[in-house]
């Protein structure tokens, strides 16, 4: 990873300029010279070096001293290596005492320049590291860091920030993919219980009588194998944040269960007769569509109210593709340091690619994507081969036949009913996917008593 | 054809050339040619009582045959960039020309007693070193692959006289126009 730092050699002997560059070029670096100290300062304007090597007399009136001080100003961070063929005791502490971080004398030990120079990016590195490892735990989550410039999610993070600090329970709608988990967490972060615990349940991914230990907990001997009692996860989230994902697939029991805590933050372990009571933020989530599921018997109209206090319908990748560019170089700069790989950017024809594809996995199908991108790739560019295998697994476009004896109206209910569900029951968005204006579309769903 | 020229000082006996060019042939695609080259003496620093490497990059730029792909040159003179006390080498990165120098390479100047065997792997490793820098490869963090920086004889001992299989894949991929 030596190419992401840069060196500035700064010396008025071009001789001197060249061949400690093309040095430092053999070892990786990318490296930039400057032939006086004024030169040195404006390029330090336009780039962030990481390492400056000056030498310390110069003609014109701006000696090593003087541009390392300016320099310093511009970048405090900069580590300054001074460079001299005259060296005294005075000018050695005077450059230390001004910020440099080494003092060498010319000619010296090729050995010399090489671990002074690794020693220096090391640090830099362990630097670096720790920020993005700072970042990844404090802020990770945060509401700031949402890759997005799409209005709609602009507006998401926006109502994210107002709520962060109320207990309303929230109900976050979207496909599979799209950061739901991410939104929960950005409003945990923001408000008042980030420093309380956040914890994550997916329903979906456990049978109907162990989520209900798991959510509630059981007591001991409460059923074959419960040997001791065991806090559930309302237990665990008290005075923080629960996040419900897949909230849609429980079954109808733990939708009664779910809505007495809702209720009135109050439950009852498995083979318990204590009641539990606790201080519990709701932020549920699901890719199904509620309020269809309600009108077709399999959700509890009364659970779905509780839940859906808060509304918050994340939009697809499809339905903001404007973020594509945003997002795939924001993962080529994260996963660039995760693997270790030299990638910095995303060629034109890469992107038109990503931008052409339908995204059915939403953004952790561009995150994958790019992922696997950046592990096969050999340059510093992703190319248009590097994503080769998106074509590949694309879904074939589906073919659709109209069923004989479809009237104009049958045909037009199905339209509006699919339009709804992809924009998730946004009537703006579903309007302009249609081609006509709100009115007109609420009209249609009210004759064709269509579900929303 | 474009050829990798293997270029001599007048100083350099003929068998270290040899052996030089017989193992560079073996290492890279190209077909390797020698190439005589004169005295260095107009590199002579009086000061340093050494010869500037950069000159001598000058000269072989100037003197490149024009079915060159590159020139490697060796010579017995002791080279040095201004900033630093001595080179092994130096290569155009990516470019036409590099120098080995074979004057620190030899037991006998650090003292010890002559070893033509040690000499030669040594001299092979730097020719090996300094051919991957003008195919494009920069110093490896891997230390016993011949593209680690060595800034000792001892260093240069511990690498093998091959890549490793990163910077193998590299210069094949180079060699194949692929930018490294």
């Amino acid at each position: 990873m030596r190419t992401h730092w840069q060196i500035l050699v700064v010396d008025d002997e071009e001789v001197m300029c060249e061949s400690l560059a093309a040095w430092l070029r053999e070892d990786g670096y990318v490296v930039d010279t400057a032939s006086s100290g004024r030169d040195a300062v404006e390029k330090a304007r336009l780039r962030d070096y990481a390492i400056y090597f000056v030498d310390l007399k110069m003609p014109g009136g701006m000696d090593g001293i003087e541009t390392m001080m300016q320099v310093r100003n511009l970048h405090p961070e900069a580590s300054i290596i001074i460079i001299t063929a005259y060296a005294t005791v005075d000018t050695a502490i005077t450059a230390m005492k001004e910020g440099a971080q080494e003092y060498i004398v010319k000619p010296c030990n090729p050995e010399e320049i090489s671990l002074l120079v690794n020693r220096i990016i090391k640090v830099k590195n362990l630097q670096r590291e720790n920020t993005i490892l700072r970042k990844k735990l404090t802020r990770q989550y945060s509401v700031h860091d949402v890759v997005s410039k799409n209005p709609r999610m602009q507006e998401i993070m926006g109502l994210c920030s107002e709520i962060a600090s109320l207990r309303s329970t929230v109900l976050i709608q979207g496909e599979s993919g799209t950061g739901k988990e991410l939104v929960a967490r950005a409003i945990h972060n923001a408000g008042d219980r980030a420093s309380k615990p956040f914890v994550a349940v997916s329903c979906a991914a456990l049978a109907e009588t162990l989520l209900e230990s798991e959510l509630f907990g059981h007591e001991k001997g409460s059923f074959t194998g419960a040997n001791q009692q065991k806090r559930g996860k309302f237990e665990m989230a008290d005075t923080g944040t629960i996040f419900l994902d897949e909230i849609g697939d429980i079954s109808p029991k733990l939708q009664v269960d779910l809505l007495r805590v809702l209720q009135d933050r109050t439950f009852y372990r498995v083979g318990g007769s204590e009641e539990v009571k606790v201080d519990v933020r709701v932020v549920a989530a699901t890719h199904v569509n509620l309020q269809q599921a309600v009108a077709e018997g399999k959700f509890r109209d009364d659970l779905y109210y509780r839940l859906n206090v808060i509304e918050i319908r994340i939009p697809p990748l499809r339905a903001r593709r404007e973020d594509i560019p945003l997002l795939a170089d924001h993962f080529v700069e994260r996963l660039s340091h995760e693997l270790g790989k030299d990638v910095s950017e995303v060629s034109e024809g890469a992107l038109r690619l990503l931008l052409d594809h339908n995204w059915p996995g939403n953004v952790r199908e561009l995150e994958n994507a790019v992922e696997r991108a950046m592990v096969t790739c050999r340059g510093s560019v992703l190319t248009e081969s590097d994503f080769a295998f998106l074509a590949q697994t694309s879904p074939p476009a589906a073919t659709w036949a109209v069923p004989a004896g479809m009237t104009m109206q049958d045909m037009e209910k199905v339209l509006i009913s699919t339009t709804l569900q992809r924009t998730q029951g946004n009537i703006k968005e579903a309007a302009s996917v249609l081609g006509i204006d709100r009115s007109t579309l609420y009209e249609k769903i009210k004759k064709y008593e269509i579900p929303r | 054809m474009k050829y990798l020229y293997v270029a001599a000082t007048e100083e350099v006996e003929r068998e270290a050339l040899a052996a030089v060019t017989g193992r560079v042939a073996a290492e890279f695609a190209y077909p390797v040619r020698n190439l005589e080259l004169g005295s260095v003496d107009f590199a002579f620093d009086a000061e340093r009582r050494q010869y500037g490497s950069i000159p001598v990059l000058g000269m072989l730029l100037r003197g490149c045959p024009p079915d060159a792909a590159k020139v490697l040159a060796v010579t017995e003179r002791d080279l040095f960039i201004p900033v630093l006390t001595f080179v092994f080498g130096q290569a155009q990165l990516g470019g036409r020309v590099g120098v080995v120098s074979f004057a620190r390479l030899r037991q006998e100047f650090y003292g010890l007693p002559a070893n033509r065997e040690i000499f030669l792997v040594r001299a092979y490793k730097e020719a090996l070193h300094e051919t991957g820098h003008l195919f494009g490869l920069v110093h490896c963090a891997e230390r016993t692959c011949a593209m680690s920086l060595a800034t000792t004889v001892r260093q240069i001992d511990l690498k093998d006289d091959a890549f490793c299989a990163a910077c193998g894949a590299r210069w094949r991929r180079h060699s194949e126009g692929v930018q490294v």
